[in-house]
C-alpha cells in the first residue's frame, strides 16, 4: 500500500503562516491504514495547531474533516463547504490526494501535511518496508518474487554486489537491512532455479518507469 | 576473451593486454585522483608507478567522494608515459553519458577500462545526491563489448566510424556473500565481456585459494585473466580499519597481530607522548613507522608470492593508494612487472 509520514509540525506551521482559517483534511484509505493521515491523525494535528497558534498569540481557526478517498473527485465533493470556508487546506493524504484537491478546488491552495514514502508492506506492528518502485516492467518472475529494483540500494539486476556480507547490505547504517540479492540467491536455490541467476540481464528498459515521463494508463475497454 | 582481434592478434594492444597474452605474471597499479584540480599531486604520485607496472587504474570518484575525473587523469598519465586503466562506475552516469565518455576516452588514447557498479553515495561526501544505476557492472560490460566487437551502441544503432575499443575489466569480490555464488558471478562478468578481472584486496589467502579452485573448476581462468587484488598495510590502525570497517573485506587476524608485533620492541605511542626531547620523539616515531611499513610490505609480498602459486591467477593488482612509493619495493621483492620480472629482461 501507499505509506506516508506526517511532516514536522514546524514545517506545517510554516505553510499555513499567512492563513487565518485552516482546514485539516484527512483521507480514509491508505494513510488511515498506516496511521499517518486518517480521521484520528487529522484530529490530533488540528488540536496541536490550535494549541500552538494560541500559545504564539496568532490563534487560527482550525477545522478538521476526513473524506473516504482523497484521490477521487466524487469522494471530495462532501468537503466542498469546508474548503469554501477556509484560507488553506492541509491535506493528510498522499501526494495524489494533495494534487487531486488542488485540481478540484483551484481557488484554494492545498498543501501537503505528509511526506509520501512509497509502496510498502507492513512487516510488523509499526514497520512498513518498501517493496515496489512501480517501474512499470515487473521483474519478479526472474528474481524469486523479491524485487531488486526497490530493495537493492543500487537497483542491480545482476547482483549481488561486493558489499553483501553476512547477508546484510553494506549501505544501511542500521546494519539490519538484508541484502535482497542474498535473499534472491537463497530463494532461487531453495526453489531449484539457480539457473535463472546465470543469465546476463542486459540494461533495463526504464522507459516504462518515471524516466519515460509521466505515466498514464488508458483502458479503452473501460472508458465511457 | 573476445575473438575479435582487430587484425594484429590483440583486441586493443595495450601493455596490459600484451603482457597478459604473453603469459607474464603481471602487476597493475592504482592511483586515486585528488579532491582538487591539482595536477602536481597526480604527477607526484604517478612518477612512483612509471615503468614498474603494466598499467595504472584510475579510480572513478572512489567511495563516492568527488575527485578529479578519471579520463582527464588518464590523459595526464599518458603524457607522462604511463598506461592508464580508467575505472567507470554506473553510479553517476547513465548509458548515454557512459558511451559518450568512452568515445572520448578512446579518441584520447585510453585502451583499458574497468567497469564497476560503484560504491553507494551514502559512503561519500554527497550522501544527498541522486544515484543513477541505469546499468550495472555486468550490463555495462555487455554494452562496452558490443561497442567494440559489434560496432553498435547500446540502443542497437551502428557506430559509423571508429568504434571505442577497450581491453575490458571487471571487479570480483571473493570475500563477499554468498561465497558459493561468487565464482558464478565472475563467470557472468567474463561472459558479458570482461577480458580481465581485478579482485578485492586479498588478506585471507586460504579463502582466495578456495575461491580460485572453484573458478578453475568452472574453467573461468581460461575465459578471462584474473588478477588478485593486493595492498600493503601501512599501520596497525590501517589493518584494524580494514578488518572491521570496510564492508566486503576479510582480514586474517594473523596479519593484524603481525602489524601489532612489528612495533612491539619499540617505544609505544603513549611513551612517545611522554618524551621531552623533540629529536627523540621524531626518531621514535620514525622507528615505529619504518617497522610497521616494512612488515606491511612483507605481508603484501607474501600474498603476491602465494598468488603466483595459485592456479588460474594471471597477476596482481596492487592498490597502494596514498602509498604509491611502496610499489617499487613490492614488485622488486616479488620480481614481477616490466622492470623486475627476470623473464622479461631477456625479452
Amino acid at each position: 500500500m501507499i505509506v506516508a509520514e506526517q511532516k514536522p509540525l514546524e514545517e506545517i506551521r510554516g505553510m499555513i503562516a499567512d492563513a487565518e482559517k485552516v482546514l485539516i483534511l484527512g483521507c480514509g484509505t491508505c494513510v488511515t491504514v498506516c496511521f499517518a493521515g486518517g480521521e484520528k491523525e487529522a484530529s490530533i494535528l488540528a488540536s496541536q495547531l490550535r494549541m500552538a497558534t494560541r500559545l504564539d498569540g496568532d490563534e487560527k481557526e482550525i477545522a478538521e474533516f476526513t473524506v473516504q478517498r482523497q484521490c477521487e473527485y466524487e469522494y471530495n465533493e462532501v468537503a466542498a463547504d469546508y474548503v469554501k470556508n477556509t484560507d488553506v487546506v492541509v491535506s493528510l493524504a498522499c501526494g495524489i490526494g494533495v494534487q487531486t484537491m488542488n485540481e478540484q478546488f483551484p481557488e484554494k491552495l492545498t498543501v501537503p501535511g505528509l511526506n509520501t514514502n512509497g509502496l510498502n508492506q507492513p512487516t510488523e506492528q509499526g514497520v512498513w518496508e518498501e517493496r515496489c518502485q512501480a517501474c512499470g516492467d515487473c521483474v519478479l518472475a526472474l528474481t524469486g518474487g523479491l524485487c531488486p529494483i526497490a530493495r537493492c540500494a543500487k537497483s542491480l539486476l545482476n547482483g549481488p554486489c561486493g558489499g553483501s556480507q553476512n547477508s546484510i547490505c553494506e549501505v544501511y547504517a542500521d546494519s539490519e537491512t538484508p541484502c535482497v540479492w542474498d535473499q534472491i540467491y537463497h530463494r532461487l536455490k531453495d526453489l531449484g532455479h539457480l539457473d535463472k541467476l546465470m543469465d546476463i540481464e542486459p540494461a533495463k528498459n526504464w522507459h516504462t518507469s518515471r524516466d519515460g515521463g509521466q505515466r498514464k494508463i488508458v483502458r479503452e475497454d473501460l472508458r465511457l | 576473451m573476445s575473438d575479435n582481434d582487430h587484425g594484429n592478434g590483440y583486441l586493443v594492444g595495450s601493455n596490459l593486454e600484451k603482457a597478459l597474452k604473453a603469459g607474464y605474471f603481471v602487476a597493475t597499479g592504482e592511483l586515486g585522483p585528488p579532491q582538487s584540480a591539482d595536477r602536481d599531486e597526480i604527477e607526484h604520485k604517478a612518477q612512483f608507478l612509471k615503468g614498474i607496472v603494466e598499467s595504472v587504474n584510475i579510480t572513478d570518484n572512489q567511495t563516492a567522494v568527488v575527485r578529479m575525473s578519471s579520463i582527464s587523469v588518464a590523459v595526464m598519465l599518458m603524457e607522462m608515459g604511463i598506461e592508464p586503466n580508467i575505472q567507470m562506475t554506473a553510479r553517476d552516469r547513465n548509458r548515454i553519458a557512459i558511451q559518450s565518455d568512452l568515445l572520448g576516452a578512446h579518441a584520447l588514447g585510453v585502451r583499458n577500462l574497468l567497469c564497476l557498479t560503484g560504491d553507494h553515495q551514502t559512503f561519500g561526501n554527497h550522501p544527498q545526491s541522486k544515484n543513477v544505476h541505469d546499468v550495472d557492472s555486468i550490463s555495462m560490460l555487455h554494452m562496452c563489448r558490443d561497442m567494440r566487437d559489434r560496432k553498435v551502441f547500446q540502443c542497437g544503432d551502428a557506430i559509423k566510424g571508429q568504434e571505442p575499443r577497450f581491453f575490458l575489466g571487471a571487479a570480483a569480490n571473493p570475500f563477499a556473500d554468498p561465497f558459493e555464488f561468487r565464482p558464478y558471478r565472475l563467470g557472468k562478468k567474463a561472459r558479458a565481456g570482461a577480458d580481465f578481472i581485478q579482485t578485492q584486496i586479498i588478506f585471507n589467502v586460504p579463502k582466495f585459494q578456495d575461491f580460485m579452485r572453484r573458478v578453475v573448476d568452472l574453467g573461468l581462468h581460461e575465459e578471462t585473466y584474473i588478477l588478485g587484488g593486493v595492498a600493503p598495510i601501512k599501520s596497525l590502525g590501517g589493518a584494524r580499519y580494514m578488518a572491521t570497517k570496510v564492508p566486503g573485506m576479510e582480514v586474517d587476524p594473523e596479519y593484524v597481530e603481525r602489524m601489532r608485533n612489528a612495533t612491539a620492541g619499540l617505544p609505544s605511542i603513549k611513551e612517545i607522548r611522554a618524551m621531552d626531547d623533540p629529536e627523540e620523539v621524531k626518531n621514535a616515531r620514525r622507528a615505529r613507522k619504518t617497522a610497521a611499513e616494512s612488515e606491511g610490505i612483507k605481508i603484501c609480498v607474501e600474498v603476491i608470492n602465494a598468488c603466483k602459486e595459485i592456479e588460474g591467477v594471471a597477476g596482481v593488482h596492487i592498490m597502494a593508494i596514498e602509498w604509491e612509493d611502496a610499489v617499487d619495493e613490492i614488485v622488486k621483492q616479488c620480481q614481477i612487472g616490466p622492470k623486475y620480472d627476470p623473464a622479461r629482461q631477456d625479452a
